[in-house]
């Protein structure tokens, strides 16, 4: 066995360097054999990949490549895949995970930092899988004697601490044992403070102080280890080198919300530290110190929601650090504003002060509301005539920044007296003013106006005025025309929820209808950004208008952009970058029209309009499909959604070559969104032409089953994929029959696993709803399905079923729309099956409590199905 | 280490109008799936109970006044239908309301619960019964669908036509509710203050409300019928305003609200519901009504011209061979007719009670002899009941009182019903 090993190693150097070579087809042929060694005797593979990771004789660049195979051997982003990895990794022979994991601690003394530093990362994951299962016990001992043995070189310590660090990042607090985590604190400080420590040591120990905070709970509770660390990440941000003042800052803001209650004592020290930062610091450090401030502001906000409008100020657990401080702490970031970089809004990317101040100014309005306006309100006014364009700018960012928040009685009368100016302001000399005064009145009707609101920002007597301002905006630099749209899209969603028929927005959607179509056709513009924004704006002006007065509207609309899209996919292209820019506008194009489409079906006369139109549309759309060969276009695919709605039992006609695009979406598992949409449209027909979809069933069907079966699919399809067995066994009720034996074990099964997901896992607790109330759907539909003639199938699942909707009922973290599912498929069950489960009914009793519960909920629809329920329960029992 | 991902897009209103898209997408079609399965549960329970083939002759025409006997036969032929089930009598209403003329007189007038006169007082009134004060009025049906709301009287005819706030009653914008959705409503129109008072909830949006417990019905009534707005004052597409009244528990405090209290309306009796009773059309013991003169105008029964009679009448409903029976399931024998009369007589007879010829035994009522005073009045659908006629009969003679109803609640439950007195209306 050795001899193989040996003579693996041998060849596996070559074969690293191999699969790094520019020559296409040696790298492949290396990846081959690398693959082959892999899958032929995967224990032995990692070994050598180790060996060769940990010998400094090799060239780094296959100690690197081996390195990062080693990682992928054992972590994946996916998380079924992940666990395949885990175990995998679990059943390697012992005595190897010794070897390796010895090679691996060894490799962290490398001179060559590029293998330490891998090294320090595979550590990390093969702790992720062992520390929690306690089957690597002295690894955080063997680390830390690196660091307490006297005469380690620099390059040990550093690799040792970054490998700390990362070990803290994979594994939770509960993996290590409290004298553990005194061990690792005591290294790190000690890493941080040493004056004798390189400054790359030093550095990496303020990094894994950042990993490990949330493992120092207890040593944040005792006053003293807090005043210490405190005392020292203190010290650390005023170090000499910025990139070490930096990650003590980034530690702060950790702090700061995972200890926001024992930051009292603290705050005078922390405010003088971050606004020497703020005023002084290089702009990296500079912009963690806004950050901390804006966590805080995270917190208080979360703790006000938490309290939902109880005097949430006479808490205990709320400091009140914003308000007490907002007399600095306000100038401070109102200072920060002035600091724009020249041509900021051209460059979509950009992070600076400025606009982590005006994003921090923002919370702080959120945070502390009304009183925040007489502090900023001055600055506004001052600067905002200011012959300096970034006096004038940063007056209007701030105004911006402050609209959420404050009670609109507060605000409405500034926002009255400043419109007028700021609607002027839409001239000024200046882009950057005008990018930001357009962002300042997008955000004014985003945030202020509404139709039916008592407090009225847009009136009939300025609207005329706004418009015309607006759309000689949209005529101006493309980023400015981009904060235009936004502007007009939240004008337009102010009046989306009007009660009347009549929208004083009516007299004015032609000419901006015009304007937006205009942008969309500008050529003065790099990116599409501009151009899309301009159509979804598009969206919420058709989705906001008033049917029946912009019937003629709309109608011209639908066929401009039939138009548009008729000539789109004309286009004859072939190279990838205006292949790309096609597909871009069609997805614009699909969009508009879905949006149209619903909208036309809104009143029985407007629908007309859209059936005519209807057979036009659909040749569009398969046009669109056809464009691109390997997937569907997800745009086009949500429109056949609406669609399919929209002519109902008509669209029979179009599946015969709708189909093949439907099942090229169904396989698309790659792009999930595109499979889940496709999902969805499979309901949409159900829907719209009932058994009418039998004949396409077999193919739905077994494309439905092989998705939920591919481990590679993302999971937020897989609960739809349940419900979609729910829509099409309703839609063809008997013939459903035959897919009974594929079905139903996968329902069982996926019952089962949501019993066992991770309940301390948000978002597996949301996973575990989406799952149950999608198994709950499917055997809605099913049970529904089967009522009127095959009633008995169902028969033998049903004590199944009340064992999971009791286990359901327990589950505490069971969510609305779960419950809902529940209640029904209990009424569904008795309504199908009859007095035949009287005797199961009458065992499993959960449902007099589970009904006792619904009905005490406030939740209307909830309420009427479970008094539907307790209509068919009744009558069971009765019978 | 990187910006704040979160902060980022502050100054960047990205309106990611796809995602929108994709939520409202997923948002319909959460709904209409939930739509399509709520319409699979009830349109299954109208098929069970509404035999299909007898609708569709039933809406062709207007069928001479023995249809319901058409109606019976096919309801008796359906065997689901033999079931106990309550809700086999549940014909479907949306189909109901597309009936005319008397088709539809006929299938209302038998849709009613109709509560017996209180001739005993029923055991545990206190702890399984709700009392109330009746309404003076015209007891009748309330159905809203389609956009409009009919109200219909006991005997099915129809009393107004009109539009209100109840789900789907109005030809109205905003109330686009499916024509699935429909309301019925068992209420008591009060002329004097122009208001219909509901007494019970049948059907609220399409959902039955049948197999349900009186003391669910009521919760229901009184959380649902406000939120809808059918108790605002009267507007254009609102012309009646709907009303609930104030139910009590039955202990000695709630009978003395419901039997002393002041109402809005004009009191005609109280009456008694058991909590636990579903809703039964037809007589049903399970909910009673009980008067005397404190609560009541109308105590003893008016003639045709309004008047209480000197003596007792009562009106009968006349089988083929001469028989006189009460309205009652199975009809109580009253007594038989001679050959000649029932050649010229109609359905229902008026006949005077002579006093002497009254007996009871073993708790029975039998009338004896009785004197023929007439047909009865046209609109007649129903014979009295066997409860009503021994109630007029012992409200003549020696009636049930108030104090009755006090002495037969239990002292010992009396000790905690103040905080047990719980009124359904605030």
């Amino acid at each position: 066995m050795m001899n193989s090993i040996f003579s693996m190693s041998l060849q596996i150097t070559q074969l690293l360097l191999s699969a790094q070579s520019a020559d296409g087809r040696v790298r492949s042929a290396a990846e081959e054999t690398l693959k082959q060694f892999q899958e032929q005797n995967l224990p032995h593979f990692l070994l050598s990949l180790s060996v060769e990771l940990a010998d400094d004789l090799k060239p780094p660049e296959s100690r690197r490549l081996a390195g990062i195979i080693l990682k992928n051997s054992l972590d994946a982003k996916d998380a079924l895949r992940k666990a395949d990895l885990t175990q995998q990794w679990v059943n390697v022979d012992a005595s190897l995970k010794v070897q390796i994991k010895e090679s691996l601690l060894l490799t962290l003394r490398s001179p060559v930092s590029e293998a330490s530093q891998t090294a320090s990362q595979v550590i990390a994951k093969v702790a992720s899988i062992e520390i929690p299962r306690r089957e690597w016990p002295d690894l955080i001992g063997r680390l830390l004697a690196n660091m307490t043995q006297p005469d380690t070189p620099a390059t040990l310590r550093q690799a040792t601490l970054e490998t700390l660090g990362y070990v803290c990042e994979e594994i939770s607090p509960q993996d290590l044992e409290q004298q553990e985590v005194n061990a690792v604190l005591t290294a790190v400080v000690q890493g941080m403070s040493g004056v004798q420590e390189s400054y790359k040591v030093r550095l990496a120990a303020v990094r894994s102080l950042y990993n490990a905070l949330d493992f120092a709970q207890t040593n944040f509770e005792n006053e003293m280890e807090r005043n210490y660390i405190m005392k020292i990440v203190c010290e650390t941000a005023v170090s000499e080198e910025s990139e070490i003042r930096q990650a003590a800052f980034e530690c702060l803001v950790s702090i700061a919300s995972i200890y926001y209650e024992i930051l009292g004592p603290y705050m005078e020290a922390l405010f003088s530290l971050t606004a020497n930062a703020v005023k002084g610091d290089e702009e990296s450090v500079a912009l963690q110190a806004v950050e901390f401030w804006s966590s805080i502001c995270d917190m208080e906000i979360q703790i006000q929601d938490e309290y939902d409008g109880d005097d949430v100020r006479s808490s205990e657990g709320y400091h009140n650090f914003i308000q007490r401080a907002l007399s600095m702490l306000v100038p401070m970031l109102l200072e920060t504003l002035l600091k724009q970089e020249e041509d900021q809004d051209q460059d979509d990317s950009i992070w600076n002060l400025s606009m982590a101040g005006g994003t921090c100014l923002g919370l702080v309005a959120k945070t502390v509301c009304d009183e925040i306006l007489p502090l900023v309100m001055p600055f506004v006014e001052g600067n905002i005539t200011k012959p300096d364009w970034r006096s004038r700018e940063a007056a209007t960012f701030a105004f911006g920044s402050i609209l959420e928040g404050p009670s609109i009685e507060k605000l409405l009368p500034m926002v009255h007296a400043g419109l007028d100016f700021l609607l002027n302001a839409m001239n000024d000399q200046n882009s950057q003013v005008k990018d930001t005064t357009a962002w300042t009145l997008g955000r004014i009707f985003e945030i202020l106006h509404s139709s039916n609101c008592e407090y009225q920002v847009v009136t009939p007597s300025n609207l005329q005025r706004i418009i015309s301002v607006l759309l000689e905006g949209i005529r101006d630099a493309p980023n400015v025309a981009d904060k235009v749209c936004g502007a007009i899209y939240f004008l337009a969603q102010g009046y989306e929820d009007a009660e009347s028929d009549s929208s004083i927005l009516t007299p004015y959607l032609g000419q901006i209808i015009s304007a937006l179509l205009w942008t969309t056709d500008r050529t003065d513009v790099s990116s599409s950004k501009l151009r899309s924004s301009a159509y979804e704006t598009l969206n919420e002006i058709v989705r906001c208008s008033q049917i029946p007065e912009t019937t003629n509207m709309i109608a011209q609309l639908l066929g401009e952009i039939m138009n548009r899209l008729g000539r789109n996919v004309e286009l004859q292209i072939l190279c990838s970058e205006e292949k790309e820019k096609q597909s871009d506008l069609q997805a614009s194009l699909c969009g508009v029209l879905q949006v149209i489409i619903q909208k036309l079906c809104t009143s029985d006369d407007t629908k007309l309009i859209f059936l005519q139109a209807a057979d036009q549309l659909m040749a569009l759309f398969l046009r669109v499909f056809a464009c691109q060969s390997s997937t569907v276009h997800e745009e086009a695919m949500l429109a056949i959604g609406a669609f399919a709605y929209a002519t109902g039992q008509e669209f029979v006609k179009y599946l015969p070559e709708f189909y093949k695009y439907l099942e090229m979406g169904l396989q698309n598992y790659e792009e999930y969104q595109v499979c889940s949409i496709s999902v969805g449209v499979v309901g949409d027909i159900c829907r719209a032409v009932d058994d009418k979809i039998l004949p396409y069933c077999d193919g739905i069907m077994t494309n439905l089953l092989k998705n939920l079966s591919n481990s590679m699919l993302h999971r937020s399809v897989k609960a739809p994929l349940f419900s979609c067995f729910g829509d099409i066994a309703l839609a063809i009720g008997e013939n459903f029959e035959k897919y009974v034996p594929y079905v139903m074990p996968m329902l069982q099964g996926a019952a089962e696993l949501c019993a066992n997901l991770d309940d301390n896992d948000e978002e597996m607790l949301e996973y575990g709803n989406q799952l149950r109330r999608g198994i709950f759907e499917a055997y809605s539909g099913i049970l529904q399905g089967f009522k009127t003639s095959k009633a008995e199938l169902m028969m033998p699942f049903a004590n199944h079923l009340l064992q999971f909707t009791e286990a359901v009922f327990i589950e505490s973290n069971r969510d609305d729309a779960v419950t809902k599912a529940a209640v029904a498929v209990i009424g569904d069950l008795a309504d199908t099956l009859g007095p035949s489960i009287k005797i199961l009914l009458k065992n499993a009793n959960f449902h007099v409590n589970f009904l006792g519960e619904c009905f005490s909920s406030e939740d209307d629809q909830l309420k009427e199905t479970a008094l539907w329920t307790q209509g068919m329960i009744g009558r069971v029992l009765a019978s | 280490m990187a910006p704040h991902e979160l902060r980022r897009p502050f100054k960047r209103p990205a309106i990611s109008d796809q995602q929108r898209r994709r939520d409202l997408a997923l948002i319909r079609q959460t709904q209409q799936r939930s739509d399509s399965q709520n319409r699979a549960r009830r349109l299954a329970s109208s098929l069970f109970d509404l035999p299909s083939h007898s609708f569709p002759d039933a809406c062709q025409a207007d069928f001479p006044d023995n249809v319901d006997v058409g109606y019976a036969i096919a309801l008796e032929q359906s065997p689901e239908l033999e079931a106990s089930s309550p809700t086999v009598r549940h014909l479907d209403f949306v189909q109901a309301s597309k009936l005319k003329g008397s088709a539809a007189r006929h299938w209302f007038a038998r849709q009613l619960m109709l509560t017996e006169w209180m001739i005993d007082v029923p055991p545990n009134l206190d702890r399984d019964w709700y009392v109330f004060a009746r309404p003076a009025g015209k007891r009748c049906f309330v159905v809203s669908s389609n956009g409009s709301t009919v109200s219909r009287l006991r005997n099915g005819s129809v009393l107004h036509h009109f539009p209100s706030s109840l789900p789907n009653g109005a030809r109205t914008k905003e109330i686009s509710a499916p024509s699935h959705v429909y309301c019925i409503l068992d209420c008591i129109f009060h002329e004097p203050d122009q208001t219909y008072y509901v007494i019970d909830m049948v059907c609220w949006r399409g959902y039955s409300l049948y197999d349900c417990s009186a003391e669910f019905r009521f919760f229901w009534l009184n959380s649902k019928l406000s939120e809808t707005g059918a108790c605002n004052p009267p507007s254009t597409y609102h012309r009646y305003r709907f009303s609930v009244v104030p139910i009590y528990d039955c202990n000695r405090i709630g009978l003395h609200k419901a039997y002393t209290g002041g109402f809005a309306f004009v009191k005609d009796g109280l009456l008694f519901y058991n909590r636990h009773a579903h809703y039964q059309t037809g007589n049903t013991p399970l909910a009673l009504v009980w008067k005397d003169e404190l609560c009541s105008q109308y105590v003893l029964d008016t003639d045709s011209e309004g008047h209480v009679p000197a003596e007792q009448q009562v009106v009968l409903e006349l089988q083929d061979d001469g028989k006189l029976t009460t309205s009652d399931d199975p009809p109580i024998l009253f007594g038989c007719l001679e050959k000649e009369i029932i050649q010229k007589a109609g359905n229902f007879l008026r006949f005077s009670v002579i006093d002497e010829c009254v007996r009871i035994v073993d708790g029975k009522l039998e009338l004896g002899d009785l004197k023929f005073v007439g047909k009865a009045n046209r609109a007649r659908a129903f014979a009295d009941s066997y409860s009503k006629v021994f109630f007029q009969y012992t409200a003549r003679h020696s009636p049930l009182q108030f104090q009755d109803l006090i002495a037969s609640l239990d002292p010992n439950l009396d000790e905690n019903s103040e905080s047990n007195d719980m009124e359904m209306i605030d």
